[in-house]
């Protein structure tokens, strides 16, 4: 009898855990899709064909090809100075790589046109050197790589650790130079975790839109990323429109969550902590 | 003459960066570009002002009000993802049923999905012929600030479940079984043994959340309509001091959630040292 009720109570909490899930989650993603294509496909492909939303991707894909590599190169760097070494000021450090998590994304583009734009410290410089940074793509890719700053050195520091120091000091001792060391014996043991942080950083960078629309001035054709393409659609009543180009950044979100399942069990046991 | 100290330097620096290597001198200049150099602009510029007119524009009624409606939503916002996000880790990792590992997966869409949208769809579903906001006719919530609190719920989700899932999972059953023999009830087990276990990383989990849902901008600004006093949030209002190119007022406020920024960083600090005091 007892042991019925706890059943029952346990449905209940397992209903109210899985509604609140629907209700924040599920239906506002299913949404998405639906308003995609409820009028059928011509909708749907018709704003493939528009010159804006083409634009619009290509800036998209330009912006990720400039912030991952950046990303990566100093996450690398910095997940390797920060597992290997003990230095004055690292718990300090540490914190001050997750700022970009915290600061907000408004006050990201802020920060960019104080520094680059007409009025900013290297303003006056860059105008006179004929170099557009702000309401141009490099403050979008700066904007983008800004937000997306600590995912792969975040993701790589704890493989790291776990690695240990044995390997690689045996790879010196036998006459390998660090490149070597960092190629064969490193990069194939951090892979799996240095995939994720770059597939979170791609994520990020694509989909940002605080700090893009501060330094970006939205123009269409020029300077609109996919997310400001949603935003000007939706606020121009192109609902079909705005809804066909979320589906294309809907999808990149499925592909990264995808991603995560699979890494994160492909790399159980080599110490991530999940 | 004066050129000497210059030219040692110059010719020292080679062997400075022999010395502190190549992967330390690419992390250190490009957090100082990308994080260091950044934030001392926006105090240098912020501090140009005089501190009268700095206190002015931090503490006028639009500015005012925008921090209280950010702060107070986003507090209550992150309250209710504390009590779901916590019941939301227990279901999916004491329980098993259908989809389960996919409702797990799901979780985490917040982080990965472009805020644009999630705003755009919050809008349109809580909207009076959405099919939430269809069910209550006759409370506004998309374009009022409950709709702000909905997407700061919704981009603040993750951060609870996922604090608190690992904890949980190192919390062993024997100990739950062991308070149950001992004769507590369903309630005290709760409370006395499971609850002050996690209840270090549900803290973390809403500061984490509470931190993110005051910086939020994309899904806000779409499901909001930005009135004054009504659901204009700190962020918009900087953007709108941007857009009537009032620089100083967008980095006096600027600075303001800089400075909130670096403080729930501290706090978060703290929250996990605490979380860990029973460690080793």
């Amino acid at each position: 009898m007892k042991n019925r009720r706890w059943k029952f109570e346990l449905w209940i909490l397992n209903f109210i855990a899985l509604s609140y899930l629907a209700l924040v989650l599920i239906i506002p993603m299913a949404n998405v899709f639906y308003q995609a294509f409820k009028d059928g496909l011509e909708g749907f492909w018709a704003t493939f064909g528009d010159e804006s939303f083409r634009s619009a991707t290509l800036l998209t894909l330009a912006v990720a090809a400039i912030a991952i590599p950046l990303n990566t190169i100093f996450g690398l760097c910095a997940a390797w100075v920060l597992a290997r070494h003990k230095f004055p000021g690292k718990a300090v450090v540490l914190s001050i790589l997750d700022l970009p998590f915290s600061i907000s994304p408004v006050v990201a583009g802020l920060m960019i046109v104080l520094l680059y734009g007409r009025l900013g410290w290297f303003g006056s410089w860059l105008e006179a050197n004929n170099i557009r940074v702000v309401f141009a793509f490099p403050s979008i890719a700066i904007a983008s790589a800004f937000v997306s700053l600590p995912f792969v050195a975040r993701e790589v520091i704890p493989v790291l650790e776990e690695l240990g120091k044995d390997q690689e000091e045996a790879a010196r001792t036998l006459g390998a130079n660090s490149w070597q060391t960092f190629w064969r014996v490193i990069l194939p043991s951090i892979k799996w975790g240095l995939l994720y942080g770059v597939i979170l950083t791609n994520a990020r960078a694509m989909g940002e839109f605080g700090a893009v629309s501060v330094v970006s001035g939205n123009i269409a054709g020029d300077t609109q990323t996919l997310p400001l393409f949603v935003e000007t659609a939706y606020k121009e009543y192109q609902t079909q429109t705005a809804y066909s180009a979320s589906v294309a950044l809907a999808l990149l979100a499925i592909v990264t969550l995808v991603a995560k399942t699979v890494l994160t069990s492909t790399t159980k046991g080599v110490g991530r902590g999940h | 003459m004066t050129l000497a100290p210059i030219r040692s330097l110059i010719h020292s620096f080679p062997r400075l960066i022999g010395k502190t290597s190549i992967p330390f001198v690419v992390a250190f200049s490009y957090l100082a570009i990308m994080l260091l150099v950044p934030t001392v602009a926006i105090f240098q510029k912020a501090l140009t002002e005089e501190w009268s007119d700095i206190w002015r524009i931090a503490t006028d009624s639009v500015a005012v009000s925008a921090y209280e409606v950010t702060f107070v939503t986003a507090l209550v916002a992150s309250l209710i993802n504390g009590l779901f996000g916590t019941l939301l880790a227990w279901v999916l990792i004491r329980h098993d049923f259908p989809l389960r590992r996919v409702f797990d997966a799901l979780i985490d869409i917040p982080f990965a999905l472009p805020t644009a949208v999630a705003g755009l769809t919050l809008s349109t579903v809580y909207s009076p012929n959405g099919w939430i906001g269809g069910f209550f006719p006759d409370v506004k919530i998309s374009f009022s600030r409950i709709g702000v609190g909905i997407a700061m719920i919704f981009i603040s989700l993750p951060f609870v479940v996922r604090t608190v899932q690992p904890v949980l999972m190192d919390l062993e059953k024997e100990i739950e079984e062991a308070a149950a023999c001992l004769g507590a009830n369903r309630f005290q087990i709760f409370f006395r043994v499971i609850f002050p276990t996690i209840l270090p990383a549900v803290l973390t989990g809403i500061a984490l959340g509470f931190s993110r849902a005051v910086g939020e901008y994309g899904s806000t600004v779409i499901i909001a309509s930005n009135l004054p006093y009504n659901d204009l949030i700190a962020p918009v209002l900087i953007i709108q001091r941007l857009e009537q190119y009032d620089y100083a007022g967008a980095t006096v406020i600027g600075l303001v959630l800089l400075l909130f920024s670096f403080a729930t960083l501290i706090a978060i600090n703290f929250l996990q040292v605490w979380g860990r005091r029973y460690e080793e």
